[in-house]
C-alpha cells in the first residue's frame, strides 16, 4: 500500500496538477493570463469566500453533521450588513444624522456585532435542534435552510438590499479587493525602477488568520479532539464522558462565527445583500470540505485540505473561464471532480472490493 | 458411505508482505463436523474467504468431490454446493421469510405464479431446521438471532448445499438456541452434508464436531479426531505453548470496601441490585444474556439514567454525568467493542487517551508530544502489537482492540475498572494476559468488577461472583463456594 502520509498530500497533489493543467491550456490555447498577479487576486478572492463559511463547515463534518443552511445563513448575514449599513448615520449624506445621538462608527461596530451574532444565532438553532431533537443533521438544516431564506427576503423585503456606497467604510471593501484605488494593504515597492508589490487581497489575509486559528483549535485542544472523538463513533464519546449534545451545540454555534465572517466577505464582494444569493453555495462550501479530504460519515477532515479544497473550485473555474469554456461544462468539470475525489478517498480507506482484487492479482502475478 | 466432500491442499494465500495462509490442507467428509479451531488472526477467516471466492489462493488446489473447484465470486461457491453462515447474519431484514429463501432460487422470477409451488418446499425446509411453527411470511428483521439463525440454515439448504460452514454462530446465541442449533447440525449431517465449525469455545467444539483442524499463524498445525484429544493438546496447539498458566494466580488481598451500591435500579433495568466490593477484589457478575447485567453496570457509569438507589465509592456519592464518576474513579470497558468500546477509524493513540485530555492542557493548548508519549508507554505497557501508535483502531486484531480499549481506563487511572465482557471474541493467548492484567489490578488495591457469560474464566479469576437473573442480583458468594452447575441452576431458575 501507498504510504500513509503520502496519501494525505492527496488534495494538494491534485490542485498542483489541476495548476500546471490549466497552466499548460492557457499558454497553449489561451491568452497566458493564468499566472498573473490579478488571475491570482481573482482565484484567492472566490477561494476565500467559499474557504471561509468551509472552515466552519469542516468542523461540522468533522463531528459527524452536515449543515445545509449555511448558504442562506452567511446571505443572511450579509443581508443584516447591507441593511444596518443602509440605515447609517452618516453625517456626509444625510443632514439628519449630523444631530443624532449615535456615532458613525458606534454603528459599525453594533453592525458588526449584530452580524456576528445572527451567524452564532443561525448555528446556535441548528445545533440545539439537532442534540434536542435527535434528528438528522441533514433534516433539520434543511428546515432551516428555508427558513433562513425567508426570514432574509422578510428583512430585505422580498428584495435586494443596497447600502450607498458612503456608507461602507474602506477597510470593509478592502475586506474584498485588497486596494481601493491605488490603497493596498501591504503597498508595492519600488525596486530598480519597476514596482515589486505582492497586491495581496485581505481576504487572504483573514483566511489564512482564520484557517490557523481553526487549525490548531481542532488539533490543540481538548474541544478539538471531542469533535473528532465524537464523529468518529459518538457512543465511544459518550463513554468517555464527552458531553456530547453540548458538544453539538459548541460545533454548530462555532461554525455561525465562520458563516458570518463569510457573509462579510460576500458583502465586501457584491456591496449588496440578496437574501436568495445563498441558495447553493452549502453545496460549494460542502463540496470544498470533501475534496479536502473530508468524511461525511464523520470523524474525518483538515482545515489545510478544506482551504485546497476551496483552491481546486476555484482554480477550475478561473481555468475553464480563460480559456472562454461555457460556464455550464465547467460545472460539469467540477462534479466529476468532485466524484473522482471521493472514490479516490475510499480508496484510501477500506478499499472496494474491485480495488483489492485488483491489487491482490497483481502481487500474486509478482510474488 | 462417507466420502471426501471438500479437499483443500497446500493452500497459500499472501496479503503484501504478511503470510495468512501458508500451505494450508484439510479434507471434510459428508455426513461429518470439522471444527476449524485457532487464535484470532490465525488464518480461520481467510480459509473461509478463498472457499467462498472472496479471495482467491495464490497456490494451492481445492476439489470439491473429486472435480477442481476454483470460485471467482459467491455465485460459484453456491453453485459448488458450498454456503456460509457467518456471525453477522447475512439476511434481508425488511423481506419475509419466505422471500429470503428464495432469494436467487431458479423458478422464482415471475412472483405470484410460482408462489403456491414453492410455499410447500419452504415449508418443508423450515421444518427440517426446526421452524415449522414459522410463518413463511413473517419479517426477517422481527425474528430472534436465533430465528435468523436457522433461517440462514434453511436458505443453505434450499439451495442444495453439501457443505455448510458455521463461523462463530454461536457467539450471540443464548444458551438454550445453542443445544437447538447443534440438533440441528446432527441433523443436517445425518442427510450426509458436509459441515466445517468456526469457534473458540472448546466445549462446544467437543459437542458437536467429529474431527478437528488447528490452524496457527497461517499453518495447520494439527488435526484428527476430536475424542482423541484432551483440551489442553488443542490449546498449546492454538498458541504453539503450553498454556497451564490460563488463570494465572496473582496474589491480592481485598481490603476496606470501595463501592456500595444500595437498591440500584437503572432505566433499563428490571428490578434493583445492592451490593458492595472491596478495594483490590475481582468481583464476578454471572448470568445469562439479557439477565440484566449489562444494564446493572450502564446504570453505574452513568450511561443509563439512575432511577433509584444510590451509589458511593469510598463513601462519596456517584451522581450525575458520565465525567463526573470518571472523576471520582469509575471506569468502564464496554461490552460492544466494536460500536462503543473504540471509535475504529480513529488511531490507538487517540482511544487510549480519548475523554482524559485535560492534563496535558496547558493555557488551553495540548501538549501532543507529551499525550503521545504517556500513550505509547501504556500501549506497550499492555502489549498492544501494532506497527505504531498512529495506526488507526480498525486495523488491529481482536485481542488488541481490546487491550487499547483497556490501556484507556488504565489511562483514565480508574479505581473501581468495570469490564463487561472483556474477553469476548478474543484468542486464547490475550485472554490469559487480560486475566493476569485484572490481578496486577487487584494487586494494586484497584477493585475490578468483571461480566461474564463464560463461567470457567469467572470461577478462576474472580474472588467474590454474584449471579444475576430476570434483572435481579439474586445470590453473591465467594467464587470458591460455586460450581458451574449452581451458577447455572441460580441464572436460570425462574421461581424467585
Amino acid at each position: 500500500m501507498l504510504n500513509k502520509q503520502l496519501w494525505k498530500l492527496g488534495p494538494l497533489i491534485a490542485l498542483i496538477f489541476i495548476l500546471v493543467f490549466f497552466w499548460a491550456a492557457d499558454y497553449t490555447w489561451g491568452q497566458g493570463q493564468f499566472l498573473s498577479w490579478r488571475n491570482f487576486r481573482v482565484i484567492t478572492n472566490s477561494a476565500a469566500l467559499i474557504a471561509v463559511p468551509a472552515f466552519g463547515m469542516t468542523i461540522i463534518i468533522i463531528s459527524g453533521g452536515i449543515d445545509l443552511s449555511a448558504g442562506t445563513a452567511l446571505t443572511l448575514c450579509g443581508t443584516t450588513l447591507a441593511l444596518m449599513l443602509k440605515h447609517a448615520p452618516n453625517a456626509a449624506i444625510d443632514a439628519a444624522a449630523a444631530s443624532s445621538t449615535v456615532d458613525f462608527s458606534l454603528w459599525i461596530a453594533l453592525t458588526l456585532l449584530l452580524m456576528m451574532a445572527t451567524g452564532a444565532a443561525c448555528g446556535l438553532i441548528n445545533g440545539a435542534l439537532i442534540s434536542a431533537t435527535k434528528v438528522v443533521p441533514f433534516i433539520v438544516t434543511l428546515g432551516t435552510m428555508t427558513i433562513y431564506l425567508g426570514i432574509g427576503q422578510i428583512l430585505a423585503g422580498e428584495s435586494t438590499v443596497y447600502a450607498p456606497k458612503e456608507n461602507i467604510p474602506d477597510w470593509l471593501s478592502l475586506c474584498y479587493t485588497g486596494r481601493i484605488a491605488d490603497n493596498y494593504l501591504i503597498p508595492p515597492v519600488n525596486l530598480f525602477g519597476s514596482e515589486i508589490g505582492f497586491k495581496i487581497p485581505s481576504s487572504v489575509f483573514i483566511t489564512l488568520i482564520l484557517a490557523a486559528s481553526a487549525g490548531v483549535l481542532m488539533r490543540h485542544t481538548v474541544f478539538g479532539r471531542n469533535v473528532f472523538a465524537l464523529g468518529s463513533s459518538e457512543s465511544t464519546a459518550r463513554l468517555c464522558g464527552i458531553n456530547a449534545p453540548l458538544t453539538i451545540v459548541s460545533v454548530y454555534t462555532l461554525a455561525g462565527f465562520f458563516v458570518a465572517i463569510g457573509g462579510l466577505l460576500y458583502f465586501a464582494d457584491v456591496k449588496n445583500g440578496n437574501p436568495s444569493d445563498g441558495t447553493g453555495k452549502e453545496l460549494e462550501i460542502i463540496a470544498a470540505v470533501v475534496l479536502g479530504g473530508g468524511s461525511l460519515s464523520g470523524g474525518r477532515g483538515s482545515i489545510i485540505g478544506t482551504m485546497i479544497g476551496a483552491l481546486i473550485i476555484t482554480v477550475i473555474r478561473s481555468g475553464c473561464g480563460l480559456l472562454s469554456i461555457p460556464n455550464t461544462y465547467t460545472l460539469i468539470i467540477i462534479g466529476c471532480i468532485i466524484i473522482i475525489a471521493v472514490v479516490v478517498d475510499q480508496l484510501r480507506h477500506g478499499s472496494p472490493e474491485w480495488f483489492f482484487r485488483l491489487i491482490s492479482r497483481k502481487s500474486s502475478r509478482y510474488s | 458411505m462417507a466420502h471426501t466432500l471438500l479437499q483443500m491442499k497446500d493452500i497459500c494465500k499472501r496479503f503484501g508482505p504478511t503470510v495468512a495462509l501458508d500451505r494450508v490442507s484439510l479434507d471434510v467428509t459428508a455426513g461429518e463436523v470439522l471444527a476449524l479451531i485457532g487464535e484470532n488472526g490465525a488464518g480461520k477467516s481467510t480459509l473461509l474467504k478463498v472457499l467462498s471466492g472472496a479471495h482467491r489462493a495464490d497456490s494451492g488446489h481445492i476439489a470439491i468431490e473429486g472435480a477442481t473447484y476454483r470460485p471467482r465470486g459467491p455465485l460459484d461457491a453456491r453453485k459448488a454446493g458450498i454456503a456460509m453462515i457467518y456471525q453477522e447474519l447475512n439476511l434481508a431484514p425488511d423481506l419475509s421469510v419466505e422471500d429470503n429463501l428464495l432469494l436467487g432460487q431458479k423458478g422464482t422470477g415471475i412472483g405470484s405464479l410460482f408462489r403456491q409451488q414453492q410455499r410447500q418446499r419452504v415449508v418443508e425446509t423450515l421444518q427440517t431446521v426446526g421452524l415449522g411453527s414459522l410463518d413463511p411470511t413473517a419479517i426477517v428483521g422481527e425474528q430472534s438471532v436465533a430465528t435468523q439463525q436457522l433461517i440462514e440454515v434453511s436458505r443453505a439448504l434450499i439451495s442444495n448445499a453439501k457443505l455448510i460452514l458455521f463461523d462463530e454462530p454461536t457467539s450471540s446465541l443464548p444458551q438454550k438456541d445453542v443445544a437447538q442449533l447443534f440438533e440441528i447440525i446432527s441433523r443436517l449431517k445425518k442427510s450426509n452434508i458436509g459441515i466445517v465449525y468456526i469457534s473458540h469455545f472448546l466445549e462446544e467444539v467437543r459437542n458437536v464436531a467429529d474431527g478437528y483442524q488447528v490452524l496457527r499463524d497461517g499453518q495447520a498445525v494439527g488435526g484428527g479426531r476430536i475424542s482423541e484429544v484432551t483440551d489442553s493438546e488443542i490449546i498449546s496447539l492454538m498458541v504453539g505453548r503450553d498454556v497451564e498458566d490460563l488463570y494465572p494466580k496473582i496474589p491480592h488481598t481485598p481490603g476496606a470496601t470501595r463501592l456500595r451500591a444500595k437498591s440500584v435500579r437503572g432505566y433499563h433495568s428490571k428490578q434493583p441490585a445492592t451490593f458492595e466490593v472491596c478495594a483490590g477484589e475481582i468481583f464476578g457478575i454471572a448470568g445469562l444474556v439479557g439477565s440484566g447485567r449489562t444494564e446493572l453496570v450502564r446504570t453505574l457509569f452513568g450511561l443509563d439514567h439512575l432511577v433509584q438507589g444510590s451509589i458511593e465509592i469510598d463513601g462519596q456519592v456517584v451522581s450525575g454525568s458520565v465525567k463526573n464518576r470518571m472523576k471520582l474513579g469509575l471506569g468502564m470497558l464496554s461490552e460492544d467493542r466494536k460500536h462503543e468500546g473504540l471509535a475504529q477509524e480513529l488511531p490507538i493513540i487517540e482511544n487510549a487517551t480519548m475523554g482524559s485530555l485535560r492534563r496535558y492542557q496547558k493555557r488551553l493548548l495540548l501538549n501532543l508530544g507529551e499525550r503521545d508519549r504517556s500513550a505509547l508507554e501504556l500501549i506497550e505497557k499492555v502489549e498492544v502489537k501494532a506497527h505504531s501508535g498512529y495506526q488507526n483502531v480498525s486495523e488491529l486484531s481482536g485481542g488488541n482492540q481490546q487491550k487499547v480499549a483497556i490501556a484507556r481506563i488504565l489511562h483514565q487511572d480508574a479505581k473501581v475498572l468495570m469490564m463487561d465482557e472483556p474477553t469476548k471474541g478474543i484468542d486464547v493467548g490475550t485472554k490469559a494476559e487480560i486475566y493476569r492484567m485484572m490481578g496486577e489490578l487487584a494487586a494494586q488495591g484497584k477493585t475490578v468488577i468483571f461480566v461474564s457469560s463464560y463461567l470457567p474464566e469467572l470461577l478462576s479469576v474472580c474472588d467474590r461472583i454474584g449471579v444475576m437473573a430476570r434483572g435481579n442480583l439474586r445470590e453473591i458468594r465467594e467464587a470458591s463456594d460455586w460450581t458451574e452447575d449452581s451458577i447455572m441452576a441460580v441464572a436460570t431458575n425462574s421461581e424467585r
